[in-house]
């Protein structure tokens, strides 16, 4: 153990970050390019593992091995702390109750490591695993859960899988797939004060379009990358996959390190100062070639806000919504016409004039604790709009939501007139009671705009933390730079 | 996992880019812990006027005249014909199901979600990716001609149009192999166990850090 080296590099030929960790996790390839990759960590929640345990229980299958898999429920939880006290019983919706029952069940019987949903510790999957120090640089993560792009933020290669891969996974710690492509998005120079993360990863996906990245792994960086914390990474990780890309990837820096050192699964003492020694070897090297390269200028980045109902449509909040009648190609033409129909949008309204019924600030993408103190900072002593019906804040976990309140952030929040919940995915997807009421316009800070995503018939708009909170104060869009 | 072999069915043509996942099936019916039944409330918030919820008969539910599932004359469509990024959004493998389970054998496409792609494999759901000129070419004959069906041949890896001329179309061939013989992905990636298990013996002494059990500090 004394002589472990810094195995992750190979002077040989130049590499990219995502060749790097292919390369260390390759197990056996076949000559069609399909690959087996070795999966140290296999994060679950309840929506997506049911079945995936039921199938390995009918093939008289055991995990391969208990201790790489780590699980928490979050989609379906409630989030009152009403509701939350009572426990499992707290679960109104019986099919909800049974599914958060099941993933219980299911840990225990195949001694799996769960945050249960009293834990203090428990909140969103990819939240947690990053606050537990369960995801580590250089390592291969993967949940059933297409955010599991987030913690590409840390420099572990890490991606979304569907339920017949989760069993595969539980059963081999392997994953079956093809190498990716290579994809650099260069974020170049420095954001302006009031754009943030959000902002950036909008921006790009506005840009090449959801199914830009489709096929590749892209790996963020530039100054405006670097510059952004841990947690500002993880936002821009998270939207990967809106971009197409199942994985999204960030260089191991000494923020990395220190954000990572400490935490419970954390390795520490002799052992942290050689996964420390390795891990900073995480970067493309200087020479390495991508298959594609995307530049944009930090200083072009505006505060985003989408209009539409796919992530692509999205314009800067000086902007307008598109007319489609200026829309030269049909297709195009006809895709804003619809979802300007869904959105109960016209084509050239200011951005600023939509006005808002509701606002949910948390999801995997914006709920930590930087989210929450952005958020906090613009409310402070202002009170939400009368015309906004519903206002909330979700905390990513319960640390997360522990810490706001040692800061006093609950209180502003509270006191501005928003609701302040436990940890869970709420309405960034309303699987649970959290849902967006029909026809309404809600900022959000989640991720994903599409039909009917936080309630039927609701039109969501993806703003960052500070932004759906000015938005809350106005009850419509505001440009943030102008708050001062 | 049910084989692909040739299948022979009605054409059902979704003029929409970006279907996704949530489009698809929507989350409330994710809840389930079976994989089965899902068919019912395939594209949901479409096909019926109301909101759907699980445990409703669906039956009773008012249902939208306008949307293509429910036109008689796609009445037990096996093909699905879909524009571009079809399956994007989350990596609900319930999106398969419900097509699976709805009757669908087959997809084509200009192209695709990555996950979503990747989940129809593993459920005997053949998506076809197909250049963006013969996809248009094949909504202009679906939509002029009532009971159109198009026959899928995955060993030949050909579509037969219903005047015999054909299409052809690539498939990765390991995957083409485990859908023509139904094979179980996870049995033969353990018939190489103990390939993994050297690779893992050998990755656990380079770095140990990635194998401590929780709440431990050292291995
Ligand atoms: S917060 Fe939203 S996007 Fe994130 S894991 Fe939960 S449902 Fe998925």
């Amino acid at each position: 153990m004394k002589t472990v080296k810094s195995v992750l590099v190979n002077k040989m030929s130049s590499k990219t970050l995502y060749d790097k960790i292919w390369d260390t996790h390759l197990v056996s390839e076949r000559e069609d390019g399909t690959a087996l990759i070795y999966i140290d960590r296999h994060l679950i929640h309840e929506v997506t593992s049911p079945q995936a345990f039921e199938g390995l229980r009918l093939a008289g299958r055991l995990p391969w091995r208990a201790d790489a898999n780590f699980a928490t429920p979050d989609h379906n939880i409630p989030t009152t702390t009403e509701e939350r006290k009572q426990g499992l019983e707290g679960i109104k919706d019986p099919v909800s109750k049974i599914q958060v029952r099941t993933l219980d069940d299911n840990c225990a019987e195949f001694g799996i490591f769960e945050l249960k949903m009293a834990d203090a510790r428990q909140g969103i999957v990819h939240v947690v695993g990053p606050e537990q120090g369960a995801t580590l640089p250089g390592m291969t993560i993967v949940c059933g859960d297409s955010h599991t792009s987030t913690h590409g933020a840390l420099g572990a290669l890490a991606h979304g899988i569907g339920t017949s891969e989760v069993e595969h996974v539980l059963a081999t710690q392997c994953l079956m797939q093809k190498k990716a492509r290579n994809m650099l998005v260069r974020i170049d120079g420095q954001l302006k004060a009031g754009c943030t993360a959000k902002d950036i990863v909008l921006a790009i996906i506005g840009k090449i379009g959801t199914a830009g990245g489709t096929g590749f792994t892209i790996e963020f960086g530039g100054e405006a990358i670097q510059a952004l914390s841990v947690e500002g990474r993880m936002t821009v990780c998270n939207m990967a996959i809106e971009a197409g890309a199942r994985a999204g990837l960030i260089a191991v820096d000494e923020k990395t390190l220190d954000y990572i050192k400490g935490r419970p699964f954390a390795p520490s003492g002799e052992l942290w100062e050689q996964a420390a020694q390795s891990w900073r070897s995480l970067v493309s090297d200087t020479d390495a070639t991508f298959d594609e390269v995307v530049v944009l200028q930090a200083e072009d980045i505006e505060p985003q806000v989408t209009w539409g109902t796919s992530p692509e449509m999205v314009a800067p909040i000086t902007g307008n919504v598109p007319d489609p009648a200026q829309e030269a190609d049909e297709t195009k033409r006809g895709n804003i016409q619809q979802a300007l129909a869904y959105m109960g949008l016209q084509g050239g309204t200011a951005i600023k004039e939509i006005k808002l019924d509701c606002i949910f600030i948390g999801s995997c993408t914006n709920s930590r604790i930087e989210d929450l103190r952005a958020a906090a900072n613009v409310v402070k002593g202002k009170k939400v709009a009368n015309s906004v019906e519903v206002a909330m804040v979700v905390p990513g976990s319960g640390l997360v939501k522990k810490q706001a309140e040692a800061e006093g952030l609950d209180r502003i929040f509270i006191e501005a007139g928003l609701e302040w919940r436990e940890p869970g995915c709420s309405m960034c997807l309303a699987m649970n009671a959290d849902q967006l009421g029909e026809g309404k316009h809600c900022a959000s800070t989640s991720n994903r705009n599409f039909e009917g995503r936080q309630g039927f018939g609701g039109r969501t708009h993806l703003v960052s933390p500070a932004m759906a909170a000015a938005a809350a104060i106005a009850g419509h869009f505001v440009d943030i730079r102008e708050l001062g | 996992m049910n084989k692909f072999i040739v299948e022979k069915g009605v054409v059902l043509p979704l003029d929409r880019a970006n279907v996704d996942t949530d489009f698809i099936i929507p989350k409330q019916f994710l809840k389930s812990i079976k994989r089965t039944g899902f068919g019912v409330n395939l594209f949901d918030e479409h096909r019926y006027l109301d909101k759907g919820l699980p445990d409703t008969d669906n039956s009773l539910r008012p249902i939208n005249p306008d949307f293509v599932l429910n036109q008689s004359r796609y009445r037990d469509a096996k093909v699905l014909l879909a524009k571009d990024n079809f399956g994007c959004g989350s990596s609900r493998e319930h999106a398969p199901w419900a097509l699976d389970d709805y009757g669908f054998r087959a997809i084509l496409a200009p192209s695709y979600a990555d996950i979503f792609f990747n989940n129809c494999f593993k459920n005997g759901l053949l998506p076809i990716v197909l250049d963006k000129a013969t996809i248009s070419a094949l909504f202009t004959e679906v939509e002029a001609n009532e009971g159109y069906q198009l026959e899928v041949d995955l060993e030949q890896q050909t579509i037969i149009k219903p005047d015999g001329s054909t299409i052809e179309f690539s498939v990765d061939a390991f995957r083409k192999n485990c859908l023509l013989n139904g094979l179980d992905d996870i049995g033969l990636t353990l018939e190489g166990s103990e390939t993994i298990r050297n690779f893992e013996k050998s990755w656990r002494s380079t770095a140990p850090w990635y194998f401590m059990t929780p709440n431990a500090t050292t291995t």
